[in-house]
């Protein structure tokens, strides 16, 4: 069958990859060249696609090429996580930090909603964000948040398009994104004569910095912030240029004034 | 209080400041390289305390583009130095029984501050290197696929996944970029339509109605803390954590595990309501009106996965939509297509 030869293929060029570290090193195009035959083999390349074979196909090539190879890591794993970072990121497909950012298994607790937002501290709204941070700064002790924005983002778009007079088109997305219009005023007083698109860019970055403002409105967070047990960061991912800005919040006590 | 004693005027100022580029500079991303010309990358490490060589992680590649190491060789690599990085004890902060205080911080020892700070710079100068690997290994090997990307998405998936650091869907199931629209928050969970709005429903709409995904995965997974924490939640008592108000969501999923695990001990009743969770969650999809319309007509399917990651198997399912509900008279989803990979 065309099926049993595919996997022996398929078996044939991973041995070619993973063990060749103890030989020559293989050319950079050989090696690409190897890896796109067996993601086409496995139905991973993005084309159309059975769903099914799709899933399938991931996990067999996660189970072969990472877990089946780190059995000590994941069994330590398995017993308990240890993150490093707390990261907020946008849902959009095209950014997952795992694949920007080659986050391995363990190493971030990882936030995804609409324009990686973080409303301000509400106990009876937005519990959802909420529970992430409480969850990954009391439980999980992370060291490191990060919120990472990012280029042609869907939901800043709706934000900034929302209409004035309060009318909403979207039961959720619209109660969602207004999160972030402390950072549309701002755009707005600042960008209001640029065109709407290079507003839209300012606002992907304002609300990152919205975000990490809103932050510190959470107790645990703060508290962590004032012993320098917790750092604050914000990403800006830009796949139209291939860029990637970093930047922290640092707060300054300044000498004290004197009469 | 004295007019003529000095107080202490304290001005917190929160500063955004780019990576290490000064304030005032023209915004040229620090990272940024162009796709046109590949150049050595910049030094950007300009106020960058001397890192101690004792500290820094084994086998750092000098220079992204010089780099000769085949891609196997650098995932072994990054695995090695997140273990170094991780099991370097100087990391592990310790939980301060002491009241915080600004005044407490002025009289912290100057050299375990600047350690914490060298660390957070290795860590992001890591993070520098894994971008410019991606950049240059994923993101110019396909420019193509990329400038498509960057003027839309158009994903099959939409996946419900928790924000557990194990249980990534890029990495468990190897999603592309381009590939699913993916929505992490604690204990992977959705609630029903009439909770009224929130960062989960938001997402769902926008990928039903703006994107039109085809397929929503929900997926659980094992030891999940948060489905513990519902778990443990006292019947009655009001809960003043966020942790505990966000998991009431799945209450039902507690009540029907509880119900049938009568006999099992607390560890097997979480991995249980794990995948009763994921069941909810299910249900709880088809009580938005624009997604049942779409299951309605074959537009879109549902799905639900569960991994474990202690035996590194990945369990999946499709909920059957019947045109009554889809909760049989048993009580249990009606499901099929049910596929166990190990």
């Amino acid at each position: 069958m065309g099926n049993l030869s595919q996997e022996e293929a398929i078996e044939g060029l991973k041995k070619l990859l993973i063990h060749n570290d103890k030989d020559e090193q293989l050319s950079k195009e050989l090696e690409t060249k190897i890896e796109k035959l067996i993601s086409e083999f496995l139905g991973t390349t993005p084309h159309d696609c059975h769903p099914v074979r799709r899933i399938l196909g991931g996990f067999q090539s996660f189970k072969t090429n990472k877990f089946d190879v780190y059995p000590e890591l994941f069994s330590e794993l398995a017993e308990h996580q240890t993150p490093k970072f707390l990261v907020f990121a946008c849902c959009d497909s095209r950014v997952s930090p795992s694949n920007i950012l080659d986050f391995q298994p363990g190493e971030a607790f990882m936030f995804r909603n609409i324009a990686n937002l973080v409303p301000p501290f509400n106990q009876l709204r937005y519990s959802g964000v909420g529970a992430a941070i409480e969850y990954a700064v009391v439980k999980l002790n992370v060291e490191n948040i990060l919120v990472i924005g990012h280029s042609r983002c869907g939901g800043i778009d709706r934000l900034m398009e929302l209409p004035e007079d309060g009318s909403t088109e979207n039961d959720f997305i619209d109660d969602w994104v207004q999160i972030g219009l402390p950072a549309k005023a701002k755009v707005k007083a600042e960008f209001g004569h640029l065109p709407l698109d290079e507003q839209k860019r300012e606002c992907e970055k304002e609300a990152v910095n919205l975000s990490l403002t809103n932050l510190q409105t959470y107790p645990y967070v703060r508290e962590r912030m004032a012993r320098k047990a917790l750092a604050l960061r914000g990403g800006y991912y830009d796949f139209v240029e291939g860029c990637f800005k970093l930047w922290e919040v640092k707060s300054i006590i300044s000498t004290p004034i004197r009469s | 209080m004295s007019t003529n004693s000095p107080h202490f005027l304290s001005i917190q100022r929160l500063e955004t400041l780019p990576f290490s580029v000064s304030p005032m500079a023209v915004p040229s991303p620090p990272f940024s390289l162009s796709k046109h010309s590949p150049s050595n990358p910049p030094s950007f490490l300009a106020s960058n305390p001397s890192l101690d060589p004792s500290k820094a992680p084994v086998l750092r590649p000098r220079n992204a583009f010089g780099s000769e190491a085949n891609l196997g060789r650098v995932e072994q690599t990054r695995l090695r130095l997140w273990n170094n990085l991780k099991t370097n004890s100087d990391l592990r902060l310790q939980a301060s029984r002491e009241l915080p205080g600004l005044t407490k911080e002025l009289e912290s020892d100057k050299s375990e501050r600047m350690e914490r700070i060298e660390h957070g710079t290795d860590l992001f100068d890591e993070m520098k290197q894994r971008f410019l690997s991606f950049k240059k290994h994923k993101y110019m090997q396909n420019l193509e696929l990329y400038e498509k990307l960057a003027k839309d998405q158009a994903p099959k998936f939409m996946v419900i996944a928790c924000a557990d650091s194990r249980v990534c869907p890029s990495s468990i199931l190897g999603f592309q970029p381009g590939e699913a629209f993916v929505v992490r928050n604690v204990a992977n969970m959705v609630p029903p339509y009439e909770n009224g709005p929130s960062e989960t429903n938001a997402g769902l709409e926008f990928a039903v109605n703006s994107l039109k995904v085809e397929n929503i995965l929900v997926i659980g997974h094992s030891r999940c803390g948060g489905i513990r924490a519902l778990m443990s939640m006292h019947d009655d008592v009001e809960t003043s954590s966020l942790i505990g108000s966000w998991v009431s969501v799945g209450m039902n999923a507690r009540v029907r595990t509880k119900a049938a695990t009568k006999l099992l001990n607390f560890d097997q009743q979480c991995k249980h309501c794990e995948k009763e969770s994921v069941n909810c969650s299910l249900v709880n999809l088809l009580t938005y009106p624009w997604v049942e319309e779409k299951v309605r007509n074959g537009e879109l399917a549902i799905h639900g996965g569960y991994y474990d990651f202690v035996d590194c198997a990945f369990e999946k399912w499709t909920l059957d939509y019947k045109e009554s509900n889809p909760i049989g008279k048993s009580g249990k989803v009606a499901v099929k297509d049910r596929a166990f990979w190990f």
